[in-house]
């Protein structure tokens, strides 16, 4: 019986407490919190995002009305409030990510695959499929600023955008699937845009991406072997070809997955990319750009992402081995971990510092949690057909 | 006619999906569903309006039968990036899809 008073009398303060904070949620304005520890998650089926802060590993919102999102990708303003969601369908949508709603929001094109921010974080480029080319928007309005069409060949046909990047100094990098070209695209000036071409690097270049430090942007070739690379320090040292005799002579695996390189995965001097046609991760060595090693892994890999310390590579794998995610020690350039967390892992994306991951599992419905150094997993969030994963750290890295 | 041979005869005469799903689970058609939205999407968008790979709208395979796509789809075009998926799907699961096309995937 004595027990039982605080008990109850407890309960009654819970209650009451809980009441103050329901009415301090509902009054109190959205703003009042950092950002920093933000980021969302790809609905690609329902056209919605849901908010998520990786502190307590929750989502915090969900925004709805973004339209077609496979392969929707995101950027994020350098105060890390507004989140641009590239969607499939040439959409173009600024989430305010504190507010949990849709700023505003624009249809571009027919057709698109991906975006990047300005490095003054003013504009906001979009490389489109249909009709080809990259448009850029003024980053606060969404206002048309330029229009570049990806034109090439005698009877000006267009190409497919992909590999859009921000680069330092105002200027964006993009490559031409169709073409075969890497164009530069000054925009120091908004009114005055200045393309620099960069013709046949190579048949079908797929995905690219810059290294953090801004300096080389490297497309991936689904034609043929290699790798096209452009130190951006020398451009009149043109477009080289890295690893050319990669995969020379071999007869090379059903590709069910296009690989993407996003980011750069380097440890060291060593630097991981997807292998194309082969179940490997390739390592190149950034002194001299030659090839370090081959790594046998599970499937063909499209993700290779670095722990942002370096120390582990995480791998995920196209159909039918989007089920698995291993894990490579930089230092030995072994598989350490293998780890099945279900059907249809889709992205990773670490958190700021490393010590978490998150994983979204696509045909199971939720996004997970990872704890990269015991492996364990710290959580589990429910989730429509999730895709990529994109935390505000991107806002302040060069080429995310 | 004994029923089950009726069964049999109409299934083979009928053009709906269903009947050309024959051999094919109820469970294994939802993975092929998925499959079709899901991963044909990635490259060929999740309403097959097109990406990397070209729109699969049923107007634009206006002409085409099901077994042209249905072969498309097991052997892949070469020089191209789309790939051979006869390692993953059957003659029959293949021209299932190939139907599903035809009709429109969209819902």
């Amino acid at each position: 019986m004595d027990g039982r008073a605080p008990v109850a009398r407890g309960s009654a303060m819970i209650r009451i407490i809980g009441g103050l904070v329901f009415l301090l949620l509902i009054n109190t304005p959205a703003l009042a919190r950092g950002t920093g520890d933000l980021g969302l998650f790809i609905e690609r089926a329902s056209s919605s995002v849901q908010i998520v802060e990786t502190s307590g590993n929750t989502s915090i919102g969900s925004v709805s009305g973004l339209g077609d999102l496979s392969h929707a990708s995101v950027v994020y303003s350098r105060d890390q409030r507004y989140a641009y969601v590239f969607g499939r369908d040439g959409g173009l949508t600024k989430v305010d990510i504190l507010n949990a709603e849709i700023s505003q929001r624009k249809m571009q094109s027919g057709n698109s695959i991906g975006g990047a921010i300005s490095q003054d974080g003013r504009l906001v480029a979009v490389s489109n499929y249909k009709p080809g080319g990259v448009k850029v928007f003024d980053a606060d309005t969404l206002e048309l600023v330029a229009d570049i069409p990806a034109t090439f060949g005698d009877n000006n046909q267009r190409s497919k955008v992909i590999g859009l990047v921000d680069a330092p100094e105002g200027k964006f990098v993009f490559a031409l699937w169709d073409a075969g070209e890497i164009w530069i695209l000054d925009m120091s000036q908004r009114d005055k845009p200045v393309v620099e071409k960069f013709k046949n690097i190579g048949r079908n270049p797929y995905d690219a991406l810059i290294t953090g430090d801004g300096r080389y942007y490297i497309a991936g070739l689904f034609g043929e072997d290699g790798m096209a690379m452009l130190d951006l320090w020398n451009l009149s040292a043109g477009v080289k070809r890295i690893l050319p005799d990669y995969g020379k002579g071999e007869q090379k695996l059903p590709v069910y997955k296009m690989p993407h390189l996003e980011g750069w995965a380097v440890a060291g001097n060593l630097a991981f990319v997807p292998a194309i046609g082969a179940h490997e991760v390739l390592v190149i060595n950034m002194r001299d750009w030659r090839e370090a090693g081959r790594i046998k892994v599970h499937g063909q890999p499209i993700f290779v992402m670095a722990r942002p310390d370096g120390r582990q590579v995480w791998v995920n794998f196209a159909i039918p081995n989007n089920d698995t995610i291993q894990v490579i020690d930089t230092q030995t350039l072994a598989v350490i971990k293998q780890l099945k967390p279900g059907k249809g892992v889709l992205h990773m994306e670490f958190e700021p510092r490393g010590e978490e991951v998150w994983l979204s599992v696509r045909d199971e419905n939720r996004v997970e949690v990872y704890d990269t150094r015991s492996f364990e997993r710290r959580n589990s969030i429910p989730a429509t057909k999730p895709s990529g994963i994109f935390f505000t750290a991107r806002a302040h890295r060069i080429g995310l | 006619m004994k029923p089950i041979t009726w069964l049999a005869l109409s299934l083979i005469l009928s053009t709906s999906p269903a009947a050309a799903s024959d051999g094919i689970s109820s469970e294994r058609e939802q993975e092929l569903q998925n499959l079709l939205i899901q991963d044909c999407g990635s490259c060929h968008g999740l309403q097959m309006k097109g990406g990397l790979g070209p729109a699969l709208l049923p107007e634009m395979l206006r002409g085409k039968s099901a077994e042209y796509l249905s072969t498309v789809i097991l052997h892949g075009r070469t020089g191209t990036a789309m790939p051979p998926w006869r390692f993953l799907l059957s003659e029959a699961e293949a021209r299932w899809m190939a139907e599903r096309l035809l009709q429109g995937v969209a819902q």
